[in-house]
């Protein structure tokens, strides 16, 4: 019988380079000649270029070269937008302001990079940035979203009227009607803040223009090779086929290595060209802070309407999104944003007044959760300040307003990241949550343990959450599959790895489509000279669209295999089977034939290929979903905090997912733990911090805090599936899930453990400084 | 992150790096663990014209007791070489209890008991420790020796006594009096962390169940460690009660001035500093006043 | 500019002698001259941990040493644990429970582990907090790499190492 791969727990194909120090990271590449980079970065957040004296650093020994945006003549230009609302969409104001390759007129960013410096080694290139005379007249910076919005503010870009980027309503239903009917309405104000996806690599390419083949090698880390080689190729006047970028092991990514184009990729494929050698430009950590893109600020001004037994009426949550100095990716995560506020719930009537915000301050891209946690955190505060307020356990409010079963898919109206109507593909929600109060013990703990626990001092506090998460959005990806004469399967797609399992969970659906152990089908992903056409790993996608076309291609393949061996073991295909590498027939399992001899027979080097047919044991398949699968889940907390220091232990933390089709649990459940590590991160401990000069103040390991394992409780998890039905395997994403619900989650919980009358907890990320000043209401330290 | 140049001179005795200090004065720092000096060298926030390594300095690593019970440290010693000494824990139990709070393993590998001290970080527990055990600590240079007590040792943030031609060679801790007690409490954020605040406690008792002598040290207070005379002159000659503990607590804030940063508001250290004197002053008398505090 | 020096360094049981300047940082040296890519550079401040490498046995962070500081001393890298085809029953551990998703961590937990597990399998709450507080992981939540530091000393204490 053959093994049923697909949701099995596999353990990892690529792990044994990675664990012996084999696998091939961008900062491994070694090529003859190859010269090193630094970038100079302007100190100030908002400054004039007046001009850049290069020359001390060129009579450095050492250095090779160095230049500045003038040098870069007709070749310097704003990178090209990523995401911009198509003109379809009405009434949309949007203002296109990218990042650009290095400063030209002025600075908009602490870290703006001003000039590259080519040498020998880092070392003295670094040397050598010290060289460079820099005259920057110092501009007034606007951090704050709110104030950049006050008519006398600082303009980030000096030909827009204001510091606004863009301006959306959306709507649905009359929100401003209902409001008059309701028995109740309750109003907050909301306010998140940055932080960093903080990979444990940082960023880094080598560029290498090769003048005799006329070929363009990079290797960069990014989360999407194909278009970073498609934009370079069109950037630099090149055929895409002169072109191969190879993103090769990733150490992390989150979001932020999917921007593009990063200013660095820019100069460095540039400086090749240009010079004919191989550079190398690795970031370090403290390049990373500025460098790199960030996530998560967002002011709102909320509105919940409902009945009084807890009915919600209608919503209204009119916000600013922070997009940094420059907005090149849109509007994808305030509409995430938006998307996510409506949750698992069925709210009628909705409006919600979104302006995008330039600020002085990196740029904004998408981290893990990508503007969903902010919304997710919106509702559920909402609800539980509804449920205090109306006198109705927090559970229950929930139940009251999840959809029910029965209306997927369902159209929320308003549109999200794709810029089409926003639909939940399927959802059962309630179960989610039984199993998740269940594996809590919800109502042991708050009817006789956490009474106990308060009677004794311990402030101890449960938190439950729900949540949605859009995933799996287009517009395609693709896969080729390929029947070696070994026997063995090599199989390429375009999306890139940074961790998620990719060479495993595809592996798998390959290895049980075609009959063979999962550890023989090896897979490339993430270089263009392999699979040129896709877009790459980001939005919770992989399992699901690139996964798709992988199942696609493999099912075209074992239809060729079936095909020949039919032919070759003179069986009809019925009463054939595919098993242990062979095609045997069914009855007589004596009478086989090996997939490789198939795939020789398939390729002959005497006769004749009949017209309308291909050589070979081989098929390409593209998958691009309608939109996007939901997935969705609770989340629930036991936390404790020390009433004197405001320290918090999470005690327990459960997850119920439903993330549709599991490919590989061992590598879903590493998905759910990493996104929560991360969610309590944005939680508790990280925070980026600006001054109101635009500094970071704190750029380091040292002061950003990410979690150890010291704070990262054990993780329980309870899978539910319900299949999407939007695609054969019916998978849904799971990159982002475990980020999402934390925050949320986290101030619940945190609220009822505190337990004080008036506390409420409308800030995201805390910290025991802010517990304090929110236990003993006190003003909140600037 | 890469350091500036800088000439390395790496001595084999303690006469050679004497003699490289004496010549290069300010332009020399002294390499010890690295620890806290080659970060700041990466970042290029230090940019030493010449680095002078102690590593191949043996002599200078070296955990003693005499008789009376005396520790003597060797300023090289490593930190984890000072975690799993038994002297260290019979005869500083304090020290023994800080030693795991101290960053991590791998830091603890390569991190001396010397270099930490001299370095004079405000949040190093080991410079709280050294005042509140009455430390005293020998420093050398081609002009003779020294011997520095720890509370005159620590002038300002990163800044200790040292001269530039100096050593630390080796740190002295007096021995244990008997009925004496100890604690160490620290606020973190992550377990790794430098303490939002912390407080060293050391206690005697005497022999009517007196308070003889009671010591708080603070750290991540100030420019240095900080050490609050009046609100433990409180307890001294006095029986030792819950609300006496927990008025010393309070009194504390009279005399700290500690500054606000990222992690931490003036007033939220001041609590912190108040809850903390009081764990610390509690499991400091308990231990004190538990038999056989005589031993380890 | 600094006078280049020479060093001679053991690592994973070899000599090598090679002429560097006393500024290359010693994750610098492991990684370009001697091509052992198996360490890698996160921080270069000492916090997270990849770098970690054993140092005449002890565990330490490269980028906080100058490789100049090797001198005469012994280096044990990741390359030194186990092969593809033959792995150390702590990298089996990992693979077995999933311990590593983007890889970029690792050898920094297994160089830190190591010596953990080697003084003692039988693992207290401290030997486990030890064996991991030093070192930062973005994917995995941990979780796993405690299942797998745990797996390992079973697989250690019975079978001895591979």
């Amino acid at each position: 019988m053959m093994a049923k791969l697909i949701g099995k727990r596999i353990t990892r194909n690529e792990d044994p380079r990675l664990l012996t120090g084999q696998a091939l990271f961008v900062d491994d590449v070694e090529l003859p000649g190859m010269l090193h980079a630094a970038f100079l970065r302007s100190e100030y957040a908002h400054a004039r270029l007046k001009g850049i004296d290069l020359s001390a650093a060129l009579e450095r020994p050492g250095v090779v070269a160095a230049f500045t945006a003038e040098d870069m003549g007709d070749d310097w230009s704003p990178g090209p937008p990523l995401v911009i609302p198509p003109p379809t969409i009405e009434d949309v104001e949007f203002y296109t302001r990218t990042q650009v390759p290095l400063v030209k007129d002025k600075v908009r960013h602490a870290g703006e990079p001003l000039a590259i410096v080519i040498a020998e080694s880092r070392y003295i290139a670094e040397d050598a940035l010290d060289d460079i005379v820099v005259d920057l007249e110092p501009l007034d910076v606007v951090t704050n979203i709110e104030r950049a919005l006050d008519p006398d503010s600082p303009l980030v870009h000096d030909d827009l009227e204001s510091n606004i980027a863009a301006h959306l309503v959306q709507e649905k239903g009359d929100y401003a009607a209902i409001r008059e009917g309701a028995d109740k309405v309750i109003k907050r104000r909301i306010v998140i803040e940055r932080g960093a996806a903080g990979a444990m690599e940082n960023r880094g390419i080598v560029a290498s223009w090769d003048i005799k083949q006329q070929q363009l090698t990079v290797w960069d880390t990014t989360q999407s090779p194909i278009p970073i080689r498609n934009g370079l190729a069109s950037m630099f006047g090149l055929s895409e086929y002169q072109v191969r970028v190879i993103a090769p092991f990733v150490g992390g990514a989150f979001g932020p290595k999917i921007m593009m184009f990063y200013p660095e990729e820019v100069l460095l494929t540039w400086s090749t060209l240009k010079m004919g050698s191989p550079i190398k430009w690795i970031e370090d950590r403290r390049e990373n802070f500025y460098a790199t893109t960030q996530e998560r600020g967002q002011v709102h001004e909320v509105e919940l309407a409902l009945t009084s037994d807890g009915r919600i009426l209608g919503l209204r949550d009119d916000f600013l999104h922070d997009t940094g100095a420059y907005d090149p990716y849109g509007l994808t995560i305030p509409l995430n944003t938006q998307c996510h506020v409506l949750g698992p719930y069925e709210i009628p009537n909705f409006s919600s007044d979104l302006k995008v915000v330039f600020t002085n301050k990196t740029l904004t891209t998408p981290v893990r959760g990508a503007g969903r946690p902010q919304g997710v955190y919106v509702i559920e505060r909402m609800l539980d300040i509804a449920a205090r307020e109306l006198g109705i356990d927090r559970v229950e409010i929930r139940k009251r307003n999840y959809l029910p079963n029965d209306v997927f898919p369902y159209d929320n109206v308003i549109i999200d990241q794709a810029f089409e109507s926003f639909i939940i593909d399927s959802g059962d929600y309630l179960p989610a949550m039984e199993k998740a109060l269940e594996m809590i013990s919800y109502e042991k703990f708050t009817q006789e343990e956490q009474p106990k626990l308060r009677e004794e001092g311990r402030r101890v506090g449960i938190g439950v959450v729900s949540f949605i998460e859009t995933t799996g959005v287009g517009p395609y990806e693709g896969a080729r599959v390929t029947i070696e004469s070994s026997g063995k399967i090599s199989v390429a797609t375009g999306v890139g790895t940074q961790g998620q399992g990719h060479f495993t969970s595809f592996a798998q659906i390959v290895a049980e489509r075609l009959g063979v152990d999962v550890r023989d089908v090896h897979l490339v992903t993430g270089d263009t000279a392999q699979f040129h056409w896709g877009t790459g790993t980001f939005a919770s996608r992989g399992a699901v669209v690139a996964a798709n076309a992988v199942n696609a291609a493999a099912l075209i393949v074992r239809g060729k295999v079936l095909e020949l061996a039919s032919e070759a073991l003179e069986t009809p295909e019925e009463e054939l089977e595919i098993e242990d590498g062979v095609v045997r027939v069914a009855k007589i399992p004596t009478r086989y034939i090996s997939l490789g001899d198939l795939a020789q027979r398939s390729n002959p080097l005497r006769g004749a290929v009949e017209p309308g047919t291909e050589p070979g044991l081989e098929g390409t398949a593209y998958f691009g979903p309608k939109y996007g699968a939901t997935a969705f889940g609770t989340h629930a907390m036991i936390v404790e905090v020390d009433p004197e220091t405001m320290i918090v232990e999470i005690k327990r933390y459960i997850i119920v997912e439903d993330c549709g089709t599991i490919l590989n649990p061992l590598i879903v459940e590493g998905q759910l733990h990493g996104g929560v590590a991360l969610g309590i991160g944005n939680s508790f401990y990280e925070k980026l911090v600006f001054d109101d000069n635009g500094q970071l103040l704190n750029a380091s390991f040292a002061d950003y805090l990410i979690p150890t394992a010291a704070e990262i409780p054990t993780i329980e998890i309870a899978h539910q599936v319900t299949p999407s039905p939007l695609n054969p395997l019916g998978s849904k994403g799971v990159g982002e899930a475990g980020a999402i619900p934390v925050p949320a989650l986290f101030a619940q919980a945190v609220e009822n453990a505190l337990d004080v009358e008036g506390l409420e907890i409308l800030e995201s990320p805390l910290s025991p400084q802010r517990l304090f000043e929110l236990f003993h209401g006190e003003e909140k330290d600037a | 992150m890469k350091p500036a140049p800088f000439e390395y001179i790496a001595p084999t005795t303690v006469e050679e790096a004497l003699g490289h200090l004496t010549e290069h004065g300010y332009d020399a720092k002294v390499l010890a663990g690295g620890q806290s000096l080659i970060p700041m060298m990466n970042f290029r926030l230090a940019q030493p014209a010449v680095l002078v390594d102690l590593n191949k300095l043996a002599e200078l690593s070296f955990i003693r007791s005499d008789k009376d019970g005396e520790l003597r440290i060797g300023a090289m010693t490593r930190h984890y070489q000072v975690e799993h000494d038994d002297l260290v824990a019979e005869h500083a139990p304090l020290i023994h209890e800080a030693m795991p709070k101290i960053a991590t393993p791998q830091i603890r590998s390569r991190g001396t008991f010397g270099g930490s001290i001299a370095h004079a970080d405000p949040a190093a527990e080991l410079t709280a420790i050294c005042v509140a055990l009455d430390g005293r600590f020998r420093c050398l240079s081609e002009r003779g020796e020294r011997w520095v007590p720890a509370k005159e040792f620590f002038l300002g943030m990163f800044t200790s006594a040292l001269e530039p031609d100096e050593i630390l060679v080796e740190i002295a801790i007096p021995p244990r009096a008997p009925r004496t007690g100890w604690a160490l409490e620290e606020a973190v954020r992550r377990a790794i962390d430098f303490a939002l605040v912390g407080v060293s406690a050391v206690v005697t008792l005497d022999a009517q169940d007196r308070c003889e002598r009671a010591r708080l040290v603070f750290l991540s207070v100030g420019d240095g460690p900080v050490e609050t005379v009046k609100a433990t002159e409180m307890l001294v000659g006095k029986e030792i009660t819950p609300d006496l503990i927990r008025a010393a607590a309070e009194a504390v804030t009279a005399e700290l001035d500690p500054s606000a940063d990222i992690h931490a508001s003036v007033k939220y250290r001041l609590h912190l500093a108040r809850v903390l004197a009081r764990r610390a002053l509690e499991k400091a008398f308990a231990r004190a006043a538990a038999p056989g505090t005589q031993a380890a | 500019m600094s006078k280049a020096m020479d060093v001679t360094v053991t690592v994973n049981g070899e000599v090598y002698q090679k002429t560097i300047e006393p500024r290359l940082l010693l994750s610098d040296f492991i990684r370009h001259e001697l091509n052992l890519s198996g360490t890698h550079v996160g921080c270069e401040q000492g916090v997270c941990g990849a770098c970690t490498i054993l140092f005449d046995g002890m565990p330490v962070r490269s980028c906080l040493m100058l490789a100049v500081q090797a001198d005469g001393h012994e280096i044990r890298t990741v390359e030194d644990l186990g092969t593809m085809e033959n792995l150390h029953p702590l990298q089996e551990a990992f693979q077995e429970t999933h311990a590593l998703q983007c890889g970029f961590c690792t050898s920094g937990f297994l160089m830190s582990i190591l010596p953990v597990l080697e003084e003692t399998t039988d693992l207290s709450e401290e030997d486990l907090k030890r064996a991991l507080e030093g070192n930062l992981c973005r994917c995995t939540g941990y979780q796993h790499i405690r299942d797998a530091v745990q797996l390992a000393a079973e697989k250690m204490s019975s079978g001895g190492e591979s």
